[in-house]
């Protein structure tokens, strides 16, 4: 397998890695990076665990060669908070009861902020339509509803 | 007026949260340790074959391997759940019994090399028929799945209370109705992943996506030939369980036996495929039933006969075959019940356990049946159910005793949340709304394997500075919210705020629990955990007592304030102890009470580490007859659920538009957590009605395994939920709490079946609601055309 060096920026930072060709971008971010906060659930782009924003747009890592983000810039659930504050999105998800097992909630949060960044007051349906490709098996996603459209007023409002 | 409980009730966020959104938050996949190899399996494509001869000789040449086992490199020890049918083996020596069945295991370097190993495997088959239907398995002449169990038939349930004959003579209505569900999947977002590592002394660590942390010490002791202690089972953050996750699998036991053979931590997950050929699941029920009322609907008898499609081993099935016919004994008053039950060997992926464990299609198919009882006495199907409802204090007829009910209020509060008396019956066609009843144990009241071990055991010990408490609980966090459960009920029974108790969980070196599973924590663990702080908030306060010189009667703590009783005592001298102690510390206390943080330095310098413990087992619970253990529990969670659907009447197309939740929980720990629970159960339901289904091709293989094209509701499929949560104060839960966590699905699948019947007419009896089969149905109502049954 050759191997191809990658340059891209992941949460602000420069990274430049030697990567085979096959290597997912999951793979780099969770095994050369140890960024473990994006999960895998099935490795075939079907559930949305993985998702990370690619240039601001949510994609599945596990689907995204690593090669494919040569010269982007990445962003993982590890850089979305800023030091020791939490993203406005990351608080409604913890304050309003959007996590339970937590699996589903870095990829959840991140296609929030794909969502939020473009739409500052999302309707219900335009969330259902931001997040409907991750999947949650334990909250039947109210609370994931109703963190996003909490976190979209306070985020509008500018502040936390 | 003061609120009851100062942390109890609360809406205070999880815990693990603020982890969990930032991606800190460590599963079992996260974890590596130095020196870690890479485990795979070799897993059979046939549903059932005899294995001839295996030859791993390539593999074991393959360079960066480091160990390749199968069946035969293992001691021949049967493993499983109940120990009256253990009947699994990690590798299959002689046979395979579903496609998927494990047969060896390699350890490389990496993954890759493992996976390479895996394909260098050669196995000669010789492949036998396939059983996959229960139909099949039981058909005369069948070879057995199983030596141990000719005719395939895994155990059969026959049990009569009343007399069943007798009350049918007496009914003025009797009903016969059928349904069949398909297997289902756990589809937990995280595939189950594990790390096993012996140290040099040969103990065993085995870190786990596990909800049962004990039964699985328990199964590794016992299948290594190891003491219980010389096994520690950690569980780190686990990605959902629904079930499948609670008891030890193949995935498992093969780390350790590579771990052990190889020296080294050997690392291993289960792809998404495989997931599904591990299953577990919930089974294909194949229901019966006949209810017999009376005039004015008061319910009689019930005569209920089910086969259960149980897959290739038995797994928890013995307790899914019993539970599918006793947890019907609830909550209705129903004097007479027959059960017969048959849960039968196939060549397909083991069932097990699944949220709402044995009892969701038994209630699908009594719910349905009494709201066409309803209609044929002319009667409101809430009405219905309001007369014949238990209350706290009735007994049910299989002995299942209830110390608190609220169904009563269940009903009524989602009659009047869902605006059901304006609906009902004045819905255009195409609309419909029902309802249904749900009933569960609030934790197994026996193990699953003989013992007479507690079912929890918890610690909570004082930190030496006095800030703070930890409880230490082998208790496993899944997602459900447990750690915050407990440490809100250590927090309450001490008096401190919730900020100052931290948990450390899921580890068996922490002491005994038995796990995730029949919704036991809240209630168990929460006892235990309660008496533990008890303990412990008594030897601080007989301490200070003695430090004070008053008597002990005169002190409690509430919100991290030492409360002195009957006048004024100098507390000065103790508070300058401290001062002194914290010369340049910013956070000093103050204020004319001694803080909590005080009163446990001082009993920590008078005697030592405040260590306090508590244990948790019930009391001896239900009949004398022949699988009573199965359905009884301390205390038992009821609901009641209103759907409110549209169905499309060209396309059979049924959409959930609205669902009202209410569900007796006791008493709500944490309010939002209860709430999440419930709609959990709703969307595990919902999907069960209307989508998911494993579907096998004719040589038994999955044909749907990813989550793709096996559908779970997504967050378009989900409805606004309304959740009302209700309160009866179980006298035998820890301040009144019990379950939430399964009891809140079964309503679900029935109130659904019975508003997509006031929306056409159609009375359906297999699942899921595919749009085919819905529209079939509605054909075969003869309600297609204008004008239908009821509605102009």
């Amino acid at each position: 397998m050759s191997s191809h060096r990658i340059r891209l920026t992941v949460n602000g930072v420069a990274r430049e890695i030697l990567a085979p060709a096959n290597r997912t971008l999951a793979q780099l971010l969770r095994e050369d990076l140890g960024l473990t906060g994006t999960k895998q659930g099935c490795g075939e782009g079907d559930c949305g665990s993985c998702t990370v924003l690619l240039d601001g747009e949510p994609v599945n890592s596990c689907l995204v060669l690593a090669v494919q983000a040569h010269g982007h810039e990445v962003l993982t659930i590890e850089g979305l908070a800023q030091g020791r504050e939490l993203h406005p999105i990351q608080q409604a998800f913890v304050e309003l009861g959007g996590i339970q097992c937590g699996f589903c909630t870095p990829g959840m949060i991140l296609s929030a902020k794909a969502l939020l960044d473009k739409t500052k007051r999302p309707s219900q349906e335009q969330i259902r339509r931001a997040l409907s490709g991750n999947l949650c098996r334990c909250t039947g996603y109210q609370k994931i509803v109703e963190a996003v459209s909490e976190a979209g007023r306070r985020l509008s409002r500018g502040r936390r | 007026m003061a609120a009851k409980y100062d942390v109890l009730g609360s809406r205070a966020p999880r815990l693990d949260a603020p982890d969990k959104a930032t991606g800190r938050a460590r599963f079992a996949d996260d974890l590596n340790l130095p020196g870690q190899l890479y485990g795979a399996l070799l897993q059979s494509p046939h549903a059932h074959a005899r294995i001839k001869r295996i030859d791993v000789s390539r593999a074991r040449r393959l360079r960066g391997v480091k160990a390749v086992l199968t069946g035969q490199d293992l001691p021949p020890i049967l493993y499983g759940v109940s120990p009256a049918r253990y009947d699994e083996e990690v590798l299959a020596r002689d046979k395979v019994r579903h496609v998927g069945d494990d047969v060896a295991a390699v350890a490389a370097v990496d993954l890759e090399t493992a996976l390479e190993a895996v394909g260098l495997i050669q196995v000669e088959y010789e492949p036998l028929p396939a059983l996959l239907t229960a139909e099949q398995a039981l058909a005369e002449g069948a070879p057995a799945i199983h030596d141990l169990f000719p005719g395939n038939l895994c155990a059969e349930v026959h049990q009569e209370f009343g007399d069943v004959a007798a009350a049918f003579k007496q009914c003025h209505l009797i009903r016969s109705g059928r349904m069949v569900n398909k297997m289902q999947d756990g589809a937990f977002l995280e595939p189950n992943a594990c790390i096993a590592e012996f140290d040099r002394r040969g103990n065993l660590t085995l870190y786990s996506s596990t909800q049962a942390p004990h039964y699985v010490q328990r199964t590794a002791a016992m299948v290594l030939g190891l003491n219980m202690s010389q096994v520690r089972v950690v569980k780190p953050y686990v990605g959902g369980g629904f079930g499948p996750k609670a008891a030890a699998t193949p995935l498992e036991l093969a780390a350790c036996f590579l771990a052990r053979r190889s020296g080294r931590p050997v690392k291993m997950g289960f792809t998404r495929e495989q997931v599904f050929l591990f299953s577990r699941a919930r089974h294909q029920f194949f229901h019966e039933m006949k209810i017999g009322v009376a005039k004015d609907g008061t319910f009689l008898a019930l005569e209920h006969r089910c086969t259960l499609d149980g897959g290739a081993y038995s797994s928890f099935g013995i307790a899914t075959v019993y539970y599918a016919g006793s947890l019907l004994g609830g909550p209705y008053r129903l004097p007479n019940m027959r059960y017969d039950g048959w849960r039968v060997f196939t060549n397909k992926p083991a069932c097990g356990a699944q949220r709402g464990h044995g009892g969701v299609i038994a209630r699908a198919l009594f719910e349905q049946q009494l709201d066409l009882i309803a209609q044929e006495l002319g009667q409101d199907p809430i009405a219905l159910r309001l007369q014949n409802t238990m209350q706290a204090g009735d007994v049910t007829c299989n002995d299942l005793n209830m110390s608190s009910l609220g169904m009563r209020e269940c009903l009524q509060a989602v009659g009047d949340g869902s605006g059901w008396r304006g609906k009902r019956g004045r819905l255009p066609r195409g609309k419909g709304i029902g309802m249904a009843s749900g009933f569960f144990v609030s934790g197994a009241g026996y193990p699953i394997y003989r013992s007479e071990t507690y079912h929890a055991t918890v610690t909570v010990k004082v930190q030496e500075d006095g800030g703070g408490v930890k409880v230490l609980t082998g208790a496993a966090e899944i997602g459900q919210g447990s750690d915050t459960a407990m440490a809100m009920i250590a927090a309450e029974a001490l008096g401190i705020p919730l900020r100052d108790v931290r948990v450390e969980s899921g580890d068996t070196d922490l002491g005994v629990d038995l796990g995730a599973y029949s919704s036991r924590t809240t209630l168990m663990t929460g006892h235990a955990t309660k008496e533990a702080a008890e303990d412990a908030r008594e030897q601080i306060l007989q301490a200070l007592a003695e430090e004070l010189g008053v008597v002990r009667g005169r002190l409690s703590i509430r919100r991290g304030r030492v409360k002195i009783a009957g006048g004024p005592v100098d507390i000065g001298p103790l508070r300058g102890r401290y001062l002194k102690e914290h010369r340049g510390w910013t956070d000093q206390p103050t204020g004319r009470e001694l803080s909590f943080r005080e009163a446990a330095r001082v009993a920590y310098l008078r005697q030592g580490t405040i260590v306090g413990t508590g244990k948790y087992k019930p009391p001896p619970l239900g009949g004398e007859y022949k699988g009573a253990a199965v359905g009884t529990s301390p205390a038992y969670g009821c609901s009641a659920q209103v759907a409110e659907v549209s169905v499309d009447l060209e396309t059979g197309q049924v959409f959930v538009e609205r669902i009202t939740d209410a569900h007796d929980c006791g008493q709500a720990v944490n309010r939002t957590s209860v709430e999440g629970q419930m709609e959990g159960s709703v969307s595990m339901g919902l999907g069960e009605a209307l989508f998911e289904e494993v579907k096998f091709d004719s040589k038994g293989r999955v044909l749907n395994p990813s989550l793709g094209e096996y559908h779970i509701p997504t967050i378009m499929d989900m409805p606004q939920m309304k959740c009302i949560v209700v309160e009866s104060n179980e006298p035998n839960g820890p301040y009144g709490a019990k379950e939430v966590g399964e009891g809140a699905i079964m309503p679900t699948i029935p109130a659904i079946l019975n508003a997509v019947y006031d929306a056409t007419g159609a009375v359906i009896d297999e699942l899921p609601l595919t749009p085919e089969r819905v529209l079939a149905a509605i054909k075969k109502a003869g309600q297609n055309k204008k004008g239908g049954r009821r509605k102009g």
